[in-house]
């Protein structure tokens, strides 16, 4: 007969650490809610979808709103790389360097049917999706997306980052 | 063809290979066709010789248009490039090249173009199937 | 990641063949070339001195692709050609295959598809003309011009149903009639990009910064335009009025009145100013097909293209036969060959169609512009300073989907 432990662990108990588990979530709510409202996106723009980012970019349907206007395009400043368009075989390696080059945290949004999953051009030249390459935070479907969608993925990826665990000190606090 | 073009032009011109520069000279000082609008080429695996190049001219003084055909064959797929006359043949006569496997003797730069370094085969021939993909790039899962 | 990723292409030189020369790499994930085109530069201090240009990082195998479908089912792949103007992408593939079938448009069709043709080649100015700008660093500009292409987005979204890739031609006419409305609509969307046009005008005509960074950089002769394979708004700005619509008109072109204008030098301010003129133009012929379009069937009476009434399909035989047919083999276009452009923004749109009597096309060839303008490129960079690159790439406003197919 299998034996029950005395007391079943319902968190990885920490030496001395009582109230940590509350300041560890209210640092985690303050820090996600301020990265959420300052997204620094990269935009990788490849093809058609580039029309709807301009357009979801400018009035009226504004991404400033949301914190996320302001382009930045190096790798090194910003936070949130949204592939815009198809990604060939050509273009991979230069995809990966540019993930690579973003520094943590950082998330992808595949912007568009092509990124998402290699659209209708399921031939020789076209990555069937980018999360053959990267990992992906966010797909929006489209082809390309309506502003809205946009949008609509971009406050989802902003309840995704408020709810998230953010270690900022070490690697659990 | 040895004789000088006639004057009305058809609409196609079908040019054995070794008399396309002096029919292209012809054409370019003689005949106004003074645009190079494109150059590509049609696979016929079936037939002999099996491959097609094919040039489209315009001119802009008197608008019209011919379409000149090159056959080539599949073992020596060579034919001499127009880069002396026309400054657009580089970049078409190398995508041509990328998409068939076409030799433009006199093109100093053949390198691929449309598709990169490390791909093997000619794309647009009737033999290499669609879904053959090689990636650069490790895939992840 | 310690492996080093592979270089998808061979520069044509390195920093060891070009004598001491700095050589950068522009691209291709670069914010002003549009996407996709690396420019490697060997320069001198500011100057370039030598220029390698490098395209094919969105292809997308077009080609191949189209001749795995049917004629009708390609449609949508020729739309994201030049993704900026999709219409007039999918008018010249559409009449290419009429005129291999034998097929004529009604005239109704006709004139819609002139109207359509001239309002994509607003939408695509303005994109080129606020992308290039925005690189100057004029933001506002860049916000009134999209603001107009949203709503000229918005309206065509309301005839065919998306915004950018509309897939709204067919062989043989069009998907759908006007909605009732549209044209009211339309009136007030030209009233609107006529006051913003003017402020944009006013904003850069005269402008001295944007003078002295556009005038006389990256200028061409006509002689040299030609050489290098240039059409449309390029070659113009070099002073040769060609122009597709005036000198082989197609569609209704020949029963409207309008100009082709040409610039002076052909440098980067008279392409600007070419781009500008052409929307008005534009809207000119618009205007006058507003009130030049004629009642009638849009789909030419022919079973061999046009896909039956709905309601027949569901009552007669011969109908859903018909339309089973053309669905599942495509539409059956004679053996032959044809070569058709149409004026599209960026210069001369070509499609060079192969058939063998099937209901897939043998060979589709699309003669795109960007493309050929990306091999004279290196002609108007040369010479020039870095910072003269931006505004030269975007006034020669290359598209990747049409450049790389």
């Amino acid at each position: 007969m299998a034996t029950v432990p005395a007391t079943i662990p319902i968190y990885p108990a920490k030496p001395g650490h009582t109230g940590f588990e509350y300041f560890s979530t209210k640092k985690d709510e303050l820090v996600g809610w301020a990265r959420k409202f300052s997204l620094f996106p990269y935009p990788f723009v490849t093809a058609c979808c580039a029309m709807e980012f301009m357009a979801v970019s400018s009035t009226p349907y504004d991404t400033d709103r949301f914190g996320a206007a302001l382009p930045r395009f190096s790798p090194r400043q910003s936070d949130l790389l949204m592939v815009v368009g198809t990604v060939t075989h050509k273009q991979a390696p230069i995809l990966l360097k540019v993930y690579e080059q973003m520094c943590e945290p950082k998330w992808v949004m595949a912007f568009g049917a092509c990124a998402t999953s290699g659209g209708f051009y399921q031939n020789y030249a076209a990555v069937a999706g980018i999360d053959k390459i990267i990992p992906v935070d966010i797909y929006v479907p489209g082809c390309p997306p309506r502003p809205e969608t946009v949008i609509d993925a971009i406050m989802k990826l902003q309840e995704r980052i408020a709810n998230d665990h953010h270690p900022i000190l070490t690697g659990d606090f | 063809m040895n004789s000088p073009l006639p004057e009305i032009l058809p609409e196609c011109l079908a040019v054995p290979s070794g008399e396309l520069l002096d029919t292209v000279g012809h054409l370019k000082w003689e005949s106004g066709f003074d645009l190079l609008l494109d150059v590509t080429a049609v696979d016929w695996p079936g037939q002999v010789p099996r491959f097609e190049v094919v040039y489209h001219f315009y001119s802009t003084s008197t608008f019209r248009r011919v379409r000149v055909k090159v056959r080539v064959e599949e073992a020596d797929p060579a034919v001499d490039s127009l880069v002396a006359l026309f400054g657009c043949a580089h970049f078409m006569e190398r995508e041509c090249h990328d998409m068939y496997g076409i030799v433009f003797r006199g093109n100093p730069d053949l390198r691929p173009i449309l598709l990169y370094e490390g791909f093997v085969g000619h794309p647009l021939r009737k033999d290499y199937p669609i879904r053959a993909e090689q990636p650069l790039v490790r895939y992840r899962k | 990641m310690d492996t080093a990723l592979p270089n998808p292409i061979r520069p044509a030189f390195g920093p060891s063949t070009e004598d001491g020369a700095v050589v950068v790499s522009i691209g291709p994930s670069h914010p002003a070339t549009h996407g996709t085109i690396q420019v490697i530069a060997a320069l001198d201090g500011e100057k370039v001195q030598r220029v390698d240009v490098h395209c094919g990082y969105l292809h997308r195998g077009f080609e191949k692709e189209c001749e795995a479908h049917t004629w009708h089912n390609l449609i949508p792949y020729v739309d994201r050609l030049n993704y900026c103007s999709g219409l007039i992408n999918n008018f010249a593939y559409c009449e290419a295959v009429e005129k291999l079938m034998g097929v004529e448009m009604t005239p109704r069709c006709r004139y819609l598809r002139t109207l359509l043709s001239e309002y994509s080649r607003v939408a695509d100015h303005l994109t080129c003309i606020a992308a290039s700008l925005m690189e100057l660093g004029a933001m506002t500009p860049f916000l009134y011009l999209v603001m107009i292409r949203d709503y000229i987005y918005e309206h065509l979204a309301a005839l065919t149903g998306a915004r950018v890739t509309y897939t709204y031609g067919r062989i043989g006419g069009l998907a759908r009639d006007l909605p009732e409305g549209w044209l009211a609509r339309l009136g007030e969307i030209l009233g609107q990009y006529e006051m913003f046009i003017a402020r944009v005008h006013g904003l850069m005509d005269r402008n001295r910064i944007f003078i002295d960074r556009t005038r006389n950089i990256g200028a061409l002769t006509a002689a040299d335009a030609v050489h290098w394979g240039f059409t449309g708004p390029i070659l113009r700005s070099t002073g040769a009025p060609r122009d597709l619509r005036k000198d082989t008109p197609y569609l209704a072109y020949a029963e409207l009145d309008f100009d082709v204008p040409v610039g002076i030098n052909g440098d980067n301010y008279d392409r600007y100013y070419v781009r500008m003129r052409e929307m008005d133009e534009s809207v000119y012929m618009i205007r006058q097909l507003m009130d030049m379009l004629p009642p009638g069937p849009i789909n030419v009476d022919d079973r061999r293209c046009t896909f039956p009434d709905k309601t027949l399909v569901y009552s007669e035989i011969e109908s859903l036969i018909n339309h089973f047919k053309l669905v599942t083999d495509g539409p059956k276009v004679p053996a032959g060959e044809v070569y058709l452009a149409h004026e599209a923004p960026n210069g001369e749109l070509g499609f060079y169609l192969v058939s063998t009597g099937g209901g897939t096309p043998y060979k589709v060839h699309v003669r795109s512009p960007s493309f050929v303008h990306m091999g004279g490129l290196p002609r108007l960079l040369e010479g020039y300073q870095l910072a003269d690159i931006i505004p030269t790439f975007g006034s020669v406003n290359m598209i990747g989907g049409e450049c790389d197919r």
